[in-house]
């Protein structure tokens, strides 16, 4: 058996840890690149959302290298999402992939089939050794959340451009090569504090701007064009409104038990969207609102064409945009991999949010003396 | 001898030069079609523009916007290289006073901005879709057999304007078609494909904004009088087409390149020489790592000048200059 998994942002390096901590034989796709978009583009339904393109192109890839498993989460949300283990497994098959899924769908009451994955994934039926490789992947998962947290947070302020990204860089190539909690563990935590490291320009004026929308197009790099570094670069330091230890933490452990860590959002979107419509469209407009509230500069939507939730909250950003005064941004993606348009939007959205600062500042200025 | 600041707007359909005063008067302009050659459409209209002005001039600073900005600034000597909203914010509000809406339609994209105060407070972009932009009406244009200036006019003399499905580039050609097959005018149809553009672009783009006059419809569409006609009737406000409706954004371009040569005097300006350098672009796919990237290495008479295209820099980097790199 060797075990392969899709990509998400992060997201492998815990996934990769834990399967190692059940002592797997495992095939990490290479990071996604236009060599995936393509594979993956050519086996995919033409109308079908970006993230399942990019997911078939992974496996295609892993696939020559020799794995025959797919391990896969399910979804929480009722859309498109949670028949994409289904999808795929069928789109493998017609071209001649039997794949094994072993499929890890929220429990919903039902923790029978999902413990029973967990064994047949785990190869044993001890719970101490699994709850330990699960405990230390989930530990691995914030852990590389932090990391980027500091990566977040440093870039904008780097005194000499592109020193963040050098060491993030780095880290992703050397990840690739360590095995196991311990070793991935020391990785994290050295170029974390490699990073925290990098001397910061004191003068700079950094923006604040939150990034919603939805969650595989916030996190995968490859399918937003690498929107954190284009703003931090410009001197912008952004949120992610999702990330997937939050993710895990809210839908594996805290829903089933009819908890939430996102009542706060939900709240906040209440006067515009009542009721969950699928995917993310609430915590979008959630999110947003809090952004607001705190302070930050701007709004930045990232979806994939054709998503229908975040389509709805399209729809209603412009009130919100309105009712609490903060400049919000929507950009769409696809397979399009020119970055000119791309940038130029960014860009001007910058601008415009640095124009209206001082502008602010200006007349704050005035009302003091 | 006077005082100039050049500004070079790049664009997917045209390439617009034009040379600016210090009192803010236009000395030449140039509008020139890209057709997929910016080199050659900048040296063209370098060359054409310093045949139109007579006068000894001395370049103080220069500007760059439009998709191939970049690419503009490396063969030039850019000072400030903007993106398109901005240049074409800044010029209307030196050339329309008050002006709190732009609607501007180019080649490739369509985007409204919204001013407040003389500021920009609000923009919007054509995201997906290049229904309702200048390459979709040029197209269609040559489809039907007419001249693209003679389409304005024609959609004036409608009487009885075809209703076209105008979300979609494909949906609405399929549309016009079979309108056109069931025996409907030219002119109706070409006014059905105005109001479907204007309809797509206000629902689409404008969903949501607050559109205020004085509002200044400029790019190289607005040369289309039933565009313009369209406008006004879905708006029920007058739509002012500026003058230099079709070179805004190197107008814009202009005035940054003013401001900026207030704070540095020495520009980067190689001189209109270039005119007369071949350039060759070579690209290649970077192998170093799975990201595969197409880069782009651009020489003037055998020296390399730049080169990008690589997401880690390393080729970039390797020749880097102190390009501006914020916007």
């Amino acid at each position: 058996m060797k075990v392969t998994f899709p990509h998400m942002g992060n997201q492998y390096v815990a996934t990769k840890t834990l399967l190692e901590e059940f002592g797997l034989e495992i095939a990490v796709p290479p990071q996604c690149s236009n060599d995936t978009l393509s594979i993956g583009t050519q086996y995919s339904p033409e109308s079908i959302c970006l993230p399942l393109k990019v997911n078939i192109g992974n496996f295609m890839e892993t696939i020559k290298q020799g794995a025959d498993t797919i391990v896969f989460s399910g979804s929480c949300g009722p859309c498109r999402f949670g028949y994409y283990s289904i999808l795929e497994k069928e789109i493998l098959k017609e071209l001649g992939h039997e794949m094994e899924v072993i499929l890890f769908d929220p429990p919903q009451g039902d923790y029978k089939t999902f413990i029973n994955s967990i064994f047949k994934l785990a190869q044993t039926k001890n719970p101490i050794k699994i709850l330990n490789a699960l405990s230390r992947a989930v530990r691995i998962l914030y852990q590389v959340d932090a990391l980027d947290d500091a990566a977040l947070y440093k870039r904008p302020r780097q005194k000499q451009m592109g020193e963040v990204d050098l060491y993030y860089d780095e880290f992703h190539k050397e990840v690739r090569k360590v095995r196991g909690y311990r070793e991935t563990s020391q990785l994290i935590e050295k170029t974390r504090k490699q990073i925290l490291a990098i001397e910061e320009d004191p003068n700079r004026e950094v923006l604040k701007v939150g990034i919603v929308g939805e969650i595989y197009t916030i996190l995968e790099p490859f399918v937003n064009l690498n929107v954190d570094k284009k703003l931090g670069e410009m001197g912008v330091e952004i949120e992610r409104s999702l990330k997937i230890s939050h993710w895990l933490t809210e839908h594996l452990f805290l829903s089933p038990l009819k908890l939430t860590m996102e009542g706060k959002t939900r709240k906040a979107a209440k006067p515009y969207l009542k009721t969950m419509i699928g995917g993310h469209a609430r915590e979008t407009i959630g999110h947003s609102i809090r952004y607001a509230e705190r302070g930050f500069d701007g709004v930045i939507q990232i979806y994939p064409l054709t998503c229908m939730p975040e389509i709805v909250a399209q729809s209603i950003m412009p009130t919100v945009e309105k009712d609490y005064n903060i400049p919000y941004l929507c950009l769409i993606v696809d397979e399009m991999t020119g970055e000119a348009g791309y940038t130029t939007r960014l860009e001007a959205f910058i601008d415009l949010l640095r124009r209206r600062k001082e502008k602010q500042e200006n007349a704050e200025l005035l009302l003091r003396y | 001898m006077q005082n100039c600041y050049l500004g070079i707007d790049v664009g997917s359909v045209s390439t617009n030069i034009v040379l600016m005063n210090d009192d803010k008067e236009i000395l030449g302009k140039i509008y020139t079609k890209t057709q997929g050659r910016p080199i050659e459409a900048i040296q063209r209209g370098l060359k054409e523009i310093k045949k139109e002005v007579n006068e000894e001039i001395k370049v103080k600073g220069v500007g760059a916007t439009g998709s191939g900005r970049n690419l503009a600034s490396m063969i030039v000597g850019g000072d400030v290289v903007k993106n398109e909203i901005t240049a074409h914010g800044i010029a209307a509000l030196n050339f329309v006073d008050g002006v709190k809406t732009i609607i501007e339609i180019g080649g490739q994209d369509s985007k409204i901005i919204l001013l407040r105060d003389g500021i920009i407070s609000d923009f919007a972009m054509n995201t997906v879709c290049a229904a309702g932009t200048g390459s979709f009406l040029d197209r269609q244009a040559a489809r039907m057999d007419i001249a693209i200036q003679d389409f304005g006019e024609l959609a004036l003399k409608s009487e009885n304007a075809v209703r076209i499905a105008g979300r979609c580039a494909v949906f609405a050609e399929s549309d016009m078609i079979h309108k056109q097959q069931l025996g409907h005018n030219q002119e109706d149809i070409i006014k059905g494909l105005c109001d479907a553009l204007v309809r797509n672009f206000l629902n689409n783009l404008a969903k949501g904004k607050e559109i205020l006059g004085p509002v200044v419809f400029q790019g190289g569409v607005a040369a289309n009088a039933g565009i313009m006609k369209s406008f006004e009737e879905a708006l029920g406000q007058e739509v002012f087409v500026p003058p230099h409706h079709e070179v805004m954004g190197a107008i814009g371009c202009c005035l940054l390149a003013k401001e900026h040569a207030v704070k540095n005097p020495q520009t980067n300006f190689k001189g209109f020489d270039i005119i007369n350098s071949g350039y060759n672009v070579k690209g290649m796919e970077c192998k170093d790592c799975s990201n595969l990237c197409e880069v782009i290495e651009i020489l003037r008479d055998g020296t390399v000048m730049a080169r990008w295209g690589d997401k880690c820099g390393k080729w970039n980097n390797a020749l880097k200059s102190g390009v501006e790199k914020l916007a």
